[in-house]
C-alpha cells in the first residue's frame, strides 16, 4: 500500500511538470499569435486539423517526417556521445550537392545501382563534413557548438556557388540559380501513388532500427554512451573517447547528408535555394523532444512534421506568418531543456510532495 | 587601389561596431560563467525593434533624432528581457547552456521574423542614423576618412572598450563577476549572491546584444530582413574566446574579422568574375581556424564557464 | 563592529537533504576564548552543521543563539556581521585573482565606486603583523603553495573582523610540521577568539582543544572536556565501536619485479614537472605504499602508470614490457587495475546503471559480447553475482551507480577491478570518505590480492592506513622518492619528517 502511494506522488509530479510545460508552450504561442493579430483558436486549429483532413495531407506530414527522422537519429548518436551537432544543416547541404553531382554522373545507370550510390554519396560527404568539427573537438578541444555553426554558413555559401555555376541548369530561363532536374533513374519512386510520400520512408524506418541497435545493443554504442555520460570515467575505463567522439560525429553527419540526398531525390528533384527548409535545426528539436531515444524519434518527428506542414497552411489560410513555427521550435527547446532539469531535481520533487502530498511517506532510505 | 584600401579600412571601423558591442556584452556573460549562444537571437530581435520604431513613426522618411534613439533603447530593453529569459532557463533551471542557446537563437530569429512580417511586411528601408563628418578632423588626408566620418554610435561603441575594462577590473561589480565566473563557491562563501550576479551580467550582455542588433538595422543596413544577423551573434561569441576575455583583445579580434569581411566586399565590387561565395565563406572559416589555433588558457579564463551553480551539490 | 561573542549556542538543529538526514537534533555551545573540537568520521555532518551556522544552508528545525539572543542567518553576510567567519576545507580562493582581490571580495567596506585596494592592503598588513601571517598581497593565488593559500584564507577571514572562527579540517593538506605551526598559532589566537576546529585527527584534537564534541550520523554522541579523555576513548566514541584494524601479517615478497619505474618525468596540469626523475620498483605479492602530502605528484604518478598522462621522459616497465606511452586500453588489457582518486567521476559513469559500470573495461570480452553485440543476459547474471559477492547495497542492478553511497560505489569499482583478475593494482586514496566498515572491507580485499601474489601500489594520505597494510612505504616529496622504508622501520614521526622534505642523511 505504501509502495503504491510512493509511486503516486512521483508520477503525479511528472504529470504536473509536463502539463505545466505544455500549458506554458501553448500560452507563449498564443501570445505571439495575438501580437501579430491572428486568431488563436483558428491558428491552432489549422495546425492540428489540417494534416487529418484527407489522406494526401497526412502523407505530406509523413513526407516531412522522413528527413526529420533521419537527422534526429544522427543527433541522437552525437548527443549521446556528448557532442552537440548543430551542423546538421551544413551537412545536409553537403549531402545534397554531392548526391546531385553523382546523380548527373550516373545518368542511364540502372536504378537499383544508381539510387543507393547517390544516397551513400550524400552520406559520405555529410559524414566528412561531420568529421571536421568532430576531429577539431576531439583533438584540439575546439567548441563544436561554434565550429558546426560556422560550417553551416560556409556550407550554405558553397552550396549557393555550386547551383549558380558548376551545377547550374543549362536550360534555365528564369535566372534563379538551381540545378537541372535529376535524371529519372535517380529519383525515388512514390510510396503511395498520388501523394508526396516517397519510398525514402523505408530507409527512415530501417535507420531507426539500425541506430537503436547500434546505440543500445552493441559495444560501440555502449562505449559512445559511456563517453557521453562521463568522458573522464570512460577514459579511465580504457575507452578511446576521442575516437568514439569522431565516429559519432561522422555518423551524425552521414545521417544529415543522407537526409539531404533523400529529400533531393524524393521531393525536390533538383537542387535549389533554401532546399533544407531548416530541417537541420528542426532535427535537433526532434531529437531533444525524443529524449535522444531512437524509437521515440518516430512520434517526435510526427509531431514536428505536423508543425512544419502547418507552415504551408498558415500561409494560405491565415494571416499568421509561417515564421511562427520557428519561434515555437525555439520555445520548445527552451522548455524541454528546463523541463529535464526540473523533473530530475529531487528538491523540487520534495517541495511538490510537501505541498500536495503531505501525508504520503517519504521514499524509504537505501537499505543499510 | 588606394581607394580599395581606404574604403576597406573605413568600413572596418564602421562595421566592426555591431560585433564589438555584441562581444563586449558576451564577454560580461562569459566572465560571469554563462555561455550565451542565444546572442544571435537577441541581436535579431534588437535589429527588428531598432527598425520598427522609426519605421512606424516616419516610414522611409527622416525622423527626429530621439525616435532613432528610442529605437536603440527599446532594442536594449528587449535584449535585457531576453537575457533574463535565458537566465531563467540556464540559471534557475540549470539547463545545459549550449543547447539552450540554440533554442534562444531560434526563438529570437523566429520571433523577429514573425513580427517583421506582420508589422513591416516586406523589404522596407528607413533613413536611420546618418554618419557625421567631424569638422576639421575629417579633413585629415586618408586618416580623416577612415576615422572621423562615422555615425555617432560608432564613437560611442569605441568608448565602450575602456569602459568595460574599467567596470571589470576596477569596480566591485566587476570583481564579483570575475569571482562568480571562476570559482562561484568562493564567492558564495563570502555572501555574494552568485545567481544574482549572473542574472545581472546576462541582462547587461543581453542589452548590449540588442543594441548591437539595432545598430545593424538603424545605422548600417537601414533596413531589416529575417536573416540579416547572418551568424554575427555566433562570431561575437567566438571573438570572446579569441580575445581571451579581455576587452582590448576582443576589440582587436572584432577589427580583424570586420577587416576580412570588408575586404571581401570590396573584392566583390571590383572583381565580379571571382566566385564571391568563396569570399563570403572566408570570415566563417577564419573563425574556425582562429578557434583552432588560439585555444583558451586554463589559468586565466573563467573556469566555471558553462557550469550551473548549485550550492548543495557537493561533488 | 559587532559585540563580543560570549557564547554561541545551537539548539536542536535538524537539516535534511533529499534522501539524507545530515543533521539530526544537534545542540552544542561554545564560550568565549574557547576552542571546541568537532570530530567525527567523514559524512557525519560536521560541515553541514558549520554551513548552517554560516548561513549557507538553512536549518529545517532548530535555533541559533548568540549571547542568548536568537539570530537568523540568511546569508554568510549575516554571519560575518555577527563576527563569525569560516575557513573551508576546500580553500575558497579564486585562482586567477590576486591575494588583494580575494580579500577585497569579502570586504564590503572597500566597495566604493571602485574597489579601494589600498585600504585592503593596509588591512592585510595589520592582520599579518598581529598574527605573524606573512602573505604577498600582489601574488596570484595559482602561484601559491597549499600552505600559503591557507595563510591567505586565514588572513581573508580575519580581515573581516571575526571574533569567532570556524576551521574545517585545516590540516588535511599540510605536512606534520606545518600542522604544528598552525596549532601554535591557533593557541595564540584563542586569547582573542573563540574557535571551532573540525578534524578527525585525534592527536590534533588533544593538542589544541578545550572541549570536544563528537558527531556520528548527524547526531551528537558525546560532549566533554578534552583533557578528561584519552585519544583511544575518543576514537572509540567516534566510530561507535572499538577500532578493529586490518593488518598485514605476511611480509614475504618473494616475487619478481612487477612494476619498474625509472627516471620518470611527468608534467602537471599547470605545466611544471610533477614527477621529476621518479624511480620505484614494486614486486609481485607486495603492497607498496606511497605516502606524502597531497599535491606532490601522487595523482600524476597514478595517471602516468595507467597511460592517462603524457610521459615526458623515463620508462615504466610492467611485467617486463615497456608500457610507456601506451594507451589506457592496452595497459588495462596487460593486466593493470586502477582504483582512481575521484570515484564519482573517474571510477564510475554516474548516470549509467551498475550493470553498465561493471562491464566498463571489458565490454569487448567474449563473456559480455559476441562480435560487438552485447550479451545482455550474461551481463546481468554476472552483475547479480558481483552484487552478492561484494555485498553492494542497491535496489537493483539497473540503478544508476551515481545514486549509491560512497562505500557502495567503491564496492562497484572493486568488484570490477578485482574480478578482472589484474596482476597489478594502483589504488589512490581508496578509503577516503568511507566509514570504518567500508574501509575495512577495502583493506581486506587488498590484502587478499596480495596473498594471491599480485602487486599493489597504494597511494594514501592516511599514515595509519599505510603503516597497517603496506609491506614497504615510499615517501614522495616534490615528485621524487625521499626514501623507501620497510613497515617495521616506519614510524609516524619518521614519515612526517620525510614528508616535509627533510632528508634523513643530513
Amino acid at each position: 500500500m505504501i509502495k503504491v502511494n510512493m509511486i503516486n506522488y512521483k508520477v503525479a509530479y511528472k504529470i504536473f511538470v509536463i502539463s505545466l510545460a505544455i500549458i506554458i508552450a501553448i500560452t507563449i504561442g498564443a501570445v505571439i499569435i495575438i501580437a501579430v493579430g491572428g486568431n488563436v483558436f483558428e491558428t491552432y486549429w489549422i495546425i492540428i486539423s489540417m494534416p487529418f483532413r484527407n489522406f494526401r495531407s497526412f502523407c505530406e506530414v509523413l513526407t516531412r517526417m522522413i528527413p526529420l527522422t533521419i537527422i534526429a537519429l544522427g543527433i541522437c548518436v552525437s548527443s549521446r556521445c556528448g557532442i552537440n551537432n548543430i551542423g546538421a544543416e551544413g551537412q545536409m547541404y553537403m549531402g545534397i550537392i554531392s548526391a546531385c553531382a553523382m546523380a548527373f554522373f550516373l545518368q542511364g545507370v540502372p536504378r537499383v545501382f544508381a539510387i543507393p550510390v547517390c544516397i551513400l554519396t550524400g552520406a559520405l560527404f555529410g559524414g566528412v563534413y561531420g568529421f571536421i568539427p568532430g576531429f577539431l573537438k576531439a583533438k584540439l578541444d575546439v567548441s563544436e557548438l561554434l565550429s558546426t555553426v560556422m560550417l553551416n554558413y560556409a556550407a550554405s555559401q558553397f552550396y549557393k556557388f555550386c547551383i549558380r555555376i558548376p551545377l547550374r541548369d543549362p536550360n534555365d530561363t528564369t535566372g534563379t540559380p538551381m540545378s537541372a532536374r535529376l535524371p529519372e533513374n535517380t529519383l525515388l519512386s512514390k510510396f503511395v501513388r498520388g501523394t508526396s510520400l516517397h519510398s525514402g520512408i523505408i530507409l527512415a524506418v530501417i535507420l531507426v532500427v539500425f541506430i537503436y541497435i547500434l546505440l543500445f545493443k552493441t559495444t560501440w554504442g555502449y562505449k559512445m554512451r559511456a563517453s557521453g555520460a562521463s568522458a573522464r570515467a570512460a577514459k579511465y575505463g580504457g575507452i578511446n573517447v576521442s575516437k568514439y567522439l569522431i565516429i559519432a560525429m561522422v555518423i551524425s553527419g552521414a545521417c544529415a547528408g543522407m537526409a539531404g540526398s533523400v529529400e533531393l531525390m524524393g521531393v525536390q528533384a533538383r537542387a535549389m535555394e533554401n532546399i533544407t527548409s531548416g530541417y537541420g535545426f528542426s532535427g535537433i528539436v526532434v531529437a531533444l523532444f525524443a529524449t535522444l531515444h531512437p524509437l521515440a524519434v518516430i512520434p517526435a518527428a510526427f509531431f514536428f512534421g505536423i508543425l512544419l506542414y502547418s507552415q504551408v497552411n498558415l500561409q494560405i489560410l491565415s494571416s499568421v506568418p509561417p515564421n511562427l513555427v520557428e519561434t515555437i521550435q525555439g520555445v520548445i527547446i527552451l522548455i524541454i531543456v528546463s523541463l529535464q532539469m526540473v523533473i530530475s531535481s529531487p528538491y523540487s520533487l520534495e517541495r511538490f510532495r510537501k505541498r500536495f502530498f503531505k501525508n504520503q511517506i517519504k521514499e524509504i532510505k537505501e537499505v543499510k | 587601389m588606394a581607394d580599395i584600401i581606404i574604403n576597406t579600412l573605413t568600413f572596418t571601423v564602421r562595421f566592426s561596431v555591431a560585433l564589438l558591442i555584441a562581444s563586449m556584452g558576451e564577454m560580461f556573460n562569459q566572465k560571469a560563467g554563462i555561455f550565451n549562444l542565444g546572442c544571435e537571437g537577441i541581436m535579431s530581435m534588437g535589429a527588428f525593434l531598432g527598425m520598427l520604431v522609426p519605421f512606424t513613426v516616419g516610414g522611409a522618411g527622416i525622423v527626429p533624432w530621439y525616435v532613432n534613439i528610442s529605437g536603440l533603447l527599446l532594442a536594449s530593453i528587449c535584449g535585457c528581457l531576453l537575457g533574463l529569459l535565458f537566465g531563467l532557463v540556464v540559471i534557475t533551471f540549470r539547463a545545459p547552456q549550449g543547447i539552450a542557446g540554440i533554442g534562444m537563437q531560434m526563438f529570437g530569429v523566429g520571433l523577429a521574423g514573425t513580427l517583421f512580417r506582420s508589422y513591416i511586411g516586406g523589404q522596407q528601408s528607413i533613413s536611420g542614423i546618418e554618419a557625421v563628418s567631424i569638422p576639421v578632423l575629417s579633413n585629415i588626408p586618408v586618416l580623416g576618412k577612415i576615422l572621423f566620418t562615422h555615425n555617432p554610435v560608432v564613437y560611442l561603441a569605441y568608448l565602450l572598450v575602456p569602459l568595460a575594462w574599467f567596470i571589470l577590473y576596477k569596480t566591485p561589480w566587476g570583481l564579483k563577476i570575475r569571482a562568480v565566473g571562476t570559482y562561484p563557491r568562493a564567492a558564495d562563501s563570502l555572501g555574494i549572491n552568485v545567481n544574482l550576479i549572473r542574472f545581472q551580467s546576462l541582462m547587461v550582455g543581453g542589452a548590449m546584444a540588442g543594441f548591437a542588433g539595432a545598430f545593424l538595422s538603424l545605422c548600417q543596413a537601414k533596413q531589416f530582413s529575417a536573416g540579416m544577423i547572418n551568424g554575427r551573434g555566433f562570431i561575437a561569441v567566438a571573438l570572446v574566446y579569441f580575445g581571451q576575455w579581455h576587452p582590448t583583445k576582443i576589440l582587436l579580434g572584432a577589427l580583424l574579422f570586420t577587416f576580412a569581411e570588408s575586404l571581401q566586399r570590396q573584392v566583390q565590387i571590383f572583381g565580379q568574375s571571382f566566385p564571391y561565395e568563396f569570399l563570403a565563406m572566408f570570415p566563417y572559416l577564419l573563425v574556425i581556424s582562429v578557434l583552432t589555433f588560439n585555444r583558451k588558457s586554463n589559468k586565466l579564463g573563467p573556469s566555471a564557464l558553462g557550469k550551473p551553480f548549485n550550492r548543495e551539490m557537493r561533488i | 563592529m559587532s559585540e563580543f561573542i560570549k557564547e554561541l549556542r545551537v539548539e536542536h538543529i535538524t537539516k535534511r537533504f533529499p534522501g539524507i538526514l545530515a543533521s539530526d537534533d544537534i545542540s552544542l555551545s561554545v564560550g568565549e576564548h574557547e576552542i571546541l573540537a568537532l570530530v567525527g568520521e567523514n559524512g557525519a555532518g560536521k560541515t553541514t552543521l558549520m554551513n548552517i551556522i554560516m548561513g549557507l544552508y538553512q536549518q529545517d528545525e532548530g535555533h541559533i543563539y548568540i549571547n542568548d539572543k536568537e539570530v537568523h542567518f540568511k546569508t554568510p553576510n549575516d554571519a560575518f556581521s555577527a563576527g563569525i567567519g569560516m575557513v573551508h576545507q576546500q580553500y575558497m580562493l579564486v585562482p586567477n585573482m590576486t591575494v588583494l582581490e580575494n580579500v577585497a571580495l569579502g570586504l564590503k567596506d572597500c566597495w566604493k565606486k571602485t574597489v579601494d585596494l589600498n585600504m585592503v592592503e593596509e588591512r592585510i598588513k595589520l592582520i599579518s603583523e598581529k598574527y605573524g601571517l606573512v602573505v604577498d598581497p600582489k601574488a596570484y593565488i595559482w602561484q601559491l603553495s597549499v600552505g600559503e593559500q591557507q595563510r591567505v584564507e586565514l588572513v581573508k577571514t580575519l580581515c573581516q573582523g571575526v571574533r569567532f572562527l570556524i576551521l574545517d579540517e585545516p590540516t588535511s593538506a599540510l605536512t606534520p610540521q606545518e600542522t604544528d605551526e598552525l596549532i601554535l598559532l591557533l593557541r595564540k589566537m584563542s586569547n582573542e577568539l573563540s574557535i571551532i576546529f573540525i578534524s578527525h585527527k585525534l592527536n590534533e584534537v588533544k593538542a589544541i582543544s578545550h572541549k570536544v564534541c563528537i558527531l556520528r550520523h548527524g547526531k551528537v554522541v558525546f560532549e566533554g572536556n578534552t583533557s578528561d579523555y584519552s585519544s583511544k576513548e575518543i576514537a572509540a566514541l567516534m566510530t561507535g565501536h572499538e577500532i578493529e584494524i586490518t593488518e598485514n601479517t605476511d611480509d614475504s615478497t618473494t616475487g619478481d619485479t612487477a612494476l619498474e619505474i625509472s627516471d620518470l618525468c611527468v608534467k602537471s596540469d599547470r605545466g611544471f614537472l610533477a614527477l621529476d626523475n621518479f624511480s620505484l620498483a614494486v614486486k609481485f605479492g607486495e603492497i607498496m605504499g606511497i605516502s606524502g602530502v597531497s599535491g606532490n605528484g601522487q595523482k600524476e604518478l597514478a595517471e602516468a602508470i595507467n597511460g592517462l598522462r603524457k610521459v615526458e621522459s623515463g620508462s615504466i616497465i610492467f611485467k617486463n614490457k615497456n608500457i610507456t606511452g601506451k594507451s589506457p586500453f592496452d595497459i588495462i588489457n596487460l593486466g593493470m587495475g586502477y582504483i582512481p582518486e575521484e570515484r564519482n567521476i573517474e571510477g564510475i559513469v554516474p548516470s549509467m546503471s551498475i550493470k553498465d559500470n561493471i562491464i566498463l573495461k571489458d565490454s569487448e570480452k567474449n563473456m559480455f559480447s559476441n562480435k560487438h553485440i552485447l550479451k545482455n543476459k550474461s551481463i546481468e547474471e554476472y552483475t547479480e553475482k558481483m552484487v552478492k559477492q561484494f555485498d553492494i547495497r542497491t535496489p537493483s542492478i539497473q540503478t544508476a551507480a551515481g545514486s549509491l553511497s560512497g562505500g557502495n560505489i567503491q564496492k562497484v569499482i572493486l568488484a570490477r577491478e578485482i574480478n578482472r583478475n589484474p596482476d597489478f593494482l594502483v589504488c589512490v586514496y581508496p578509503i577516503r570518505g568511507l566509514d570504518m566498515g567500508a574501509a575495512e572491507f577495502v583493506h581486506k580485499q587488498l590484502l587478499d590480492l596480495k596473498y594471491k601474489g599480485k602487486g599493489i601500489l597504494l597511494i594514501s594520505e592516511e599514515l595509519e592506513e599505510i603503516m597497517n597494510i603496506c609491506d614497504r612505504i615510499a615517501v614522495i616529496f616534490k615528485g621524487k622518492i625521499q626514501k623507501v622504508l620497510s613497515r617495521k622501520e616506519a614510524t609516524t614521526s619518521r614519515l612526517g619528517v620525510l614528508m616535509a622534505g627533510v632528508s634523513e642523511d643530513d
